[in-house]
């Protein structure tokens, strides 16, 4: 690592004074070089050596995985089971198949099920971060108060939320049914078509905070000196939202939609404490139906093939989404 | 709470409709954030028979003892330690490893520095779901090789949670060391200290708010991790993410007891959580969202 040759290596952005001046004693220059060079490296080495361990060894290892036929009895020595060459991707998008068409549902219900969460998610934290930019009486309790579904540990508040969602002792079928009489008869909400809204419901619940927090964040870099010029202009205050704050946001919002998406995309937690190790058909994630056919069928290496299919996926669409934000923030700026 | 103050929109009165608008908007937003919480409190105030017949937004009779049996019903005070554990230390790893890595890239040009930083927030990207299984595999035989037992400890775990904070927290504290002015270190460099010592004894306290952020942002991601915990722990090292579903596979749902012991153990993390919450808004203001 120290023998990167590039004339900038370890040099600060900007020249500090002495110590990295053209004159320092010429005894100790090598060895102070030597560690300048190697400095910014053995920060990063810590960092370095946890990702490969923790991240890409094992995503290597399971994309070699996807390319092998692995069960339960040749799973130790991994290394050693028959190659299948691309057998388990040609099984897993096999659509007229029965663990293909499974599948392909399962990635139309997660589709589905993060465009409306996201959607939800982004519309409800923008609004309360608008809705709070100027100060009232009550509003860091309130602040407080939203942030608290994020601050909860996801286990705590799921396990609430399969309560309330109980057929015969929750809160949902007792204010629906006894209390509004909207429904006939008590609905299942975590069983059958109905288990997708639940998920939704409790999705949004976790996680709009985190689309408050980051607006609210955001909100604070618009200069005021646009609100006054504009409230110099006459426009009013609906106005003022529409034609500053909303084009303010723009760039946090491109990060913020992208990092939502992804972590709903993959969310295991909710839907596993949800529903269990296999969820209903109509709320058959990605995630859960991957787990499922790893660790319940012990079929490894299609489940493996299933989620390098799903990471590239995400690839290519992040891949995308870059693409076209930043134009677009390029054709803004031309 | 001395506020973060936005920029006020002052010369426009705001009109009814908006003040309208906002009192309505805000009511309901409350209710639904604050429903599970009521039920959560309330719930745990109940006798059994109570929380298994149909819902009642009032208890019957109020007890505590749900808070008295939820430490027998399953060993949930050995769950909370190997939590308490497992989260305090991949927390203080996590942001020391951070610090380290975002304080490099903001300070130094060097060689691969933008392979690095795409490389480590595209680990943000990965499906869990595709790693579990080889990670497994990875410390079962590192264990077998070395005998450094990285499965079922709670070393492996600390491990796994400190590098699933380490990205983002890298990502913020590059944002947030970018608004700490570089005269200072240089400053400290002029004065004799080396990068090390500039680091911590000018930068670090510099970056403080986004220092708190973080490690806010790394116990949380530890203390409510799910998927890993249940596969990389055993019977003694179980952490309260896999340890609560204990009142939930007895023939009977002690609902009662459940909610008692979700509300004990949210406790910490959301009082912590909203104590510091104005830092992580002033780090996310200056580093994240910039």
């Amino acid at each position: 690592m120290t023998t990167a040759p590039a004339p900038t290596a370890g040099t600060p952005r900007k020249e500090p004074g002495p110590p990295a001046g053209p004159g320092p004693a010429p005894a100790r220059r090598r060895p102070g070089r030597l560690r300048r060079i190697g400095l910014p490296y053995l920060l990063l080495l810590p960092a370095l050596l946890l990702e490969l361990l923790v991240h890409l060894v094992p995503m290597v290892s399971g994309v070699v995985m996807s390319f092998k036929q692995l069960t339960q009895f040749t799973l130790r020595d991994w290394g050693t089971a028959p190659w299948t060459a691309f057998d388990n991707y040609r099984v897993a998008v096999d659509f007229d198949a029965a663990v293909g068409r499974e599948l392909l549902h399962s990635f139309f219900v997660t589709c589905g099920f993060t465009v409306l969460s996201v959607l939800l998610c982004w519309l409800l934290g923008t609004a309360a971060a608008i809705y709070m930019q100027d100060a009232f009486r009550g509003r860091g309790l309130l602040r407080a108060v939203f942030l608290v579904p994020y601050a909860l540990p996801v286990y705590a508040a799921v396990i609430t939320w399969v309560f309330m969602f109980q057929h015969d002792n929750g809160l949902v079928n007792h204010v629906l049914h006894d209390q509004l009489g909207v429904t006939d008869g008590r609905p299942f909400w975590l069983i059958g078509d109905n288990s997708f809204y639940a998920l939704v419901t409790v999705s949004v619940w976790k996680n709009w905070p985190f689309a408050f927090l980051i607006v609210t964040a955001g909100l604070q870099n618009v200069p005021k000196e646009l609100y006054e010029a504009a409230a110099l202009d006459g426009s009013g205050m609906w106005q003022q939202i529409r034609h500053i704050t909303l084009p303010s946001l723009r760039p946090v919002n491109q990060v913020l939609v992208l990092v939502l998406f992804l972590w709903t995309f993959n969310d295991f937690n909710t839907p596993y404490l949800l529903f269990g190790k296999s969820a209903p058909d109509s709320a058959d994630i990605l995630s859960i139906h991957i787990y499922e056919s790893s660790f319940v069928t012990w079929n490894f290496g299609s489940g493996a093939a299933m989620s390098v299919l799903l990471l590239l996926f995400l690839l290519l669409v992040t891949g995308t989404y870059l693409l076209l934000t930043s134009r677009g923030r390029k054709a803004r700026h031309a | 709470m001395p506020e973060a103050a936005a920029p006020r929109r002052s010369p426009t009165a705001a009109p009814r409709s908006f003040v309208w608008s906002r009192a309505l908007f805000l009511t309901l937003l409350s209710g639904f954030v604050l429903l599970p919480v009521y039920v959560m409190l309330s719930s745990s105030l109940k006798p059994l028979q109570d929380v298994s017949g149909a819902f009642r937004w009032l208890p019957g009779e109020v007890t505590l003892s749900p808070y008295a049996d939820i430490w027998s019903t399953i060993p949930l005070a050995r769950y909370f330690l190997n939590s308490l554990l497992v989260a305090g230390a991949a927390t203080v790893c996590s942001v020391v490893v951070a610090v380290f890595a975002a304080y490099a890239v903001s300070r130094y040009e060097f060689r691969g520095k933008r392979v690095f930083t795409v490389t480590v927030l595209s680990t943000q990207m990965f499906p869990g779901i595709l790693f579990l299984l080889p990670l497994f595999l990875l410390y079962v035989n590192i264990g077998n090789a070395t005998g450094i037992a990285l499965f079922g400890s709670r070393g492996g775990l600390i491990l796994t949670y400190l590098t699933f904070s380490l990205p983002f927290s890298v990502w913020m504290l590059i944002g947030y060391l970018e608004s700490v002015p570089r005269d200072l270190d240089e400053a400290a460099l002029v004065d004799g200290c080396g990068p090390l010592g500039a680091l911590f004894r000018v930068v670090v306290p510099a970056a403080m708010p986004g220092i708190v952020a973080v490690t806010v942002y790394s116990f949380m991601t530890a203390w409510g991790e799910v998927l890993f915990a249940s596969v990389l722990t055993n019977d003694t090292t179980r952490t309260l993410a896999v340890g609560l579903q204990g009142y939930a596979t007895q023939t009977d749902v002690y609902w009662n007891q459940v909610m008692a012991a979700s509300l004990v153990v949210s406790v910490p993390v959301v009082a912590g959580f909203l104590l510091l919450q104005r830092y992580l808004v002033a780090g996310l203001t200056a580093g994240a969202v910039k």
